[in-house]
């Protein structure tokens, strides 16, 4: 049980009510360093339920760093994270939570069809050793039907577009059936009627009553689903507040205004941020997007 | 003297339950390796294996026992290198590749054992089995069975997408260790089989073999083992029956016909995918204006398109186009438009 101060809001199974008291998310003062080096700073930002929150900003800002340190992959360095009100390091109802990774592709080294890379999804709620329940084949469909892909249930993953593959792993999160969604640049590289598509499965997830949580260099089709615009620059949050207006939109990132860094010089302005390692990697040690061994396991 | 003949002998009945054991074990947890891209990770184990059995032989200890502890030792040593830099897996497993094997062959010479001794596990030796080592050899196998099917679900996550696993609450990291110590009890298991040197073959080439023919992880799976126990019991037959006229070491041959399935799979599997790609539904594009008029009509078309004319029909939209010529003929009316 959770040993925070506020009563613990979430003993039981399943969903919660909308009206819950405790938010999904709520960072404070949150910090992140990769490889030694302070990425993110600052970090302050609560997510109510039923919120559609965008995290925007230019490559390197720590958009993705940001919502990867939110689902547990990166260890906090400094500040507090609660998910559903409970300390991150005590949550335990990962199937509250969907996450879809960024990622080109959802094959492996070996073929694996839409059906069971999708049902994977589901083991956030099956014990070990337990067949799958009829609730359980239920959901996977359900999930399939949800982004278009029932009718390619039995292709190989392999085989599919990188807009049906992206669809696949929003199934894969769906299948949990989570209240929370963090979904990483879901639109990278998804031609515009995937990314309508794709808009569709968030529409219905949102009227659902889900709180979705979305990186994204560019909204597109997606930028009417938004309440909330949360903008990163250099690894602080530089403007939060309601949909980017259309003047916003066009405005270059690093031009963008707001409480922020205050100085602006010497950025590299557009393109990924030097974190000033080394390029070359001994076996010993660790890409700087992957944590410190010792720091990241959930506890159990 | 038939084949049948020879299960009258006891260390041909035991030859084949080592044979069975190793071809139904190998290919389940090969089919995790495969899929996590780390094919070579059981050649690693088998040659950290030369040195568990080369301390077994220096000291008078069992061999077997020896070998799964020193395996199951280099296993975590691999999974502890994955973990703190993918960049390094590979160079990893050669450091582990060499200074198993060095480590053996050097303790092997100390220990003044006779270099026959050693490559009895080198390469196998079905045939000379002890009644011990096969009831070790089915009750590891055993293990790595119960393991790789009741676990299945989740091995095939965590080796699908480990950060997806991490966040779905699954204990990644003790699952990548599982699947290390299965690999390096399977080591074992067909180290009297097949060799420490072709261990990996079996754990590997029937998961090869059978994804060129399968479009999902339990298909493949089937597969394989159905190609492991095939291979594992035919190569002791063929070399059985062929050791009346020649030498015919039954590891090599075992491995050798499981690479024949692979062979045959492969131009197969090569094929359906080419004709899957040809017949994929041309991308229908939803901008496309609807103006009759906006139309390309293709030139003089003496050619009737159909069903069976020869030509691919690839569905497009709401028809089919038909591939001639490097054009794309749709029927409209009378004629054919090009798409």
């Amino acid at each position: 049980m959770p040993l925070t101060p506020r009563p613990a809001p979430h003993g039981q199974e399943g969903r919660a009510p909308a009206e819950s008291a405790a938010p999904p998310v709520r960072l404070t003062g949150g910090a992140v360093a990769l490889g030694g080096r302070p990425v993110l700073r600052g970090i302050d930002l609560t997510v109510a339920g039923g919120d559609f929150v965008a995290l925007m900003g230019a490559n390197g800002s720590g958009k993705s760093t940001l919502v990867r340190t939110l689902v547990g992959l990166l260890p906090l360095g400094r500040g507090g994270l609660e998910l559903f009100g409970t300390d991150a390091r005590r949550f335990r109802d990962w199937h509250r939570v969907g996450y879809v990774p960024q990622r080109g592709s959802a094959a492996s080294g070996v073929p694996a069809s839409v059906w069971e890379v999708v049902a994977s999804g589901r083991l956030t709620r099956r014990r070990p050793l337990r067949p799958l329940t009829r609730t359980d084949r239920a959901a996977i469909t359900d999930a399939l039907g949800t982004v278009g892909m029932a009718d390619r249930a039995r292709d190989n993953v392999a085989q599919l577009s990188g807009g049906q593959q992206q669809r696949v792993l929003i199934a894969r999160a769906l299948a949990g059936e989570p209240e929370l969604f963090f979904l990483d640049e879901p639109t990278a590289g998804v031609d515009l009627p995937h990314q309508e598509a794709l808009a569709d499965t968030l529409r219905v997830l949102k009227d659902r009553g889900s709180t979705i949580v979305l990186v994204a260099h560019e909204l597109g089709p997606l930028a009417p689903l938004v309440d909330r615009c949360v903008v990163l620059r250099d690894g602080r949050v530089v403007r939060d507040g309601g949909p980017l207006t259309d003047a916003e939109v066009h405005l270059p990132w690093h031009t963008m205004l707001g409480g922020g860094t205050g100085h602006g010089h010497g950025h590299a302005p557009d393109g990924a941020v030097d974190h000033g390692a080394p390029p070359v990697l001994s076996p010993f040690d660790r890409p700087l997007d992957s944590p410190a061994p010792d720091a990241t396991e959930h506890p159990r | 003297m038939t084949a049948l003949e020879l299960l009258d002998y006891p260390f041909m009945q035991r030859a084949l339950i080592a044979a069975v054991v190793t071809g139904l074990a190998a290919p389940m947890v090969g089919i995790f390796l495969v899929q996590r891209r780390l094919s070579l990770m059981g050649d690693g184990l088998g040659h950290v294996a030369v040195t568990g059995i080369a301390i077994g032989l220096l000291t008078g200890t069992s061999p077997t026992w020896t070998a799964v502890v020193t395996a199951v030792l280099g296993a975590l040593l691999i999974e502890l290198i994955r973990e703190r830099g993918r960049a390094g897996g590979d160079v990893a497993l050669a450091l582990l590749f060499y200074g198993g094997l060095a480590g053996g062959v050097l303790l092997t010479g100390i220990g003044g054992q006779s270099a026959a001794n050693l490559q009895s596990y080198l390469f196998g030796s079905i045939t000379t089995i002890s009644v011990a080592d096969v009831v070790w050899t089915m009750v590891l196998a055993a293990f790595v069975v119960v393991v790789c099917l009741g676990l299945s679900p989740q091995l095939f996550a965590v080796s699908q997408d480990p950060e997806f696993a991490r966040v779905a609450g699954l204990r990644v990291r003790l699952y990548n260790v599982l699947v290390a110590v299965v690999a390096a009890a399977t080591v074992t298991v067909a180290m009297r089989t097949v060799g420490l040197l072709l261990v990996s073959a079996l754990m590997i080439v029937p998961v090869a073999a059978s994804q060129q023919l399968a479009r999902s992880f339990r298909a493949t799976l089937v597969g394989a083992v159905l190609v492991g126990l095939v291979s594992a019991v035919g190569g002791l037959w063929v070399s059985a029956v062929a050791s009346y006229s020649a030498r015919v070491a039954p590891g090599p041959t075992i491995v050798l016909l499981s690479l024949a399935f692979f062979a045959l799979a492969w131009p197969v599997g090569a094929w359906s995918r080419h004709r899957q790609r040809l017949a994929a539904p041309f991308p229908d594009d939803p901008y496309a204006v609807e103006d009759t008029d906006e139309h390309d009509v293709a030139g003089h078309h003496d050619h009737a398109h159909g069903p069976a004319c020869g030509h691919q029909a690839v569905p497009h939209g709401d028809h089919v186009d038909y591939v001639h010529d490097g054009h794309r003929h749709a029927v409209h009316g009378e004629h054919y438009d090009e798409h």
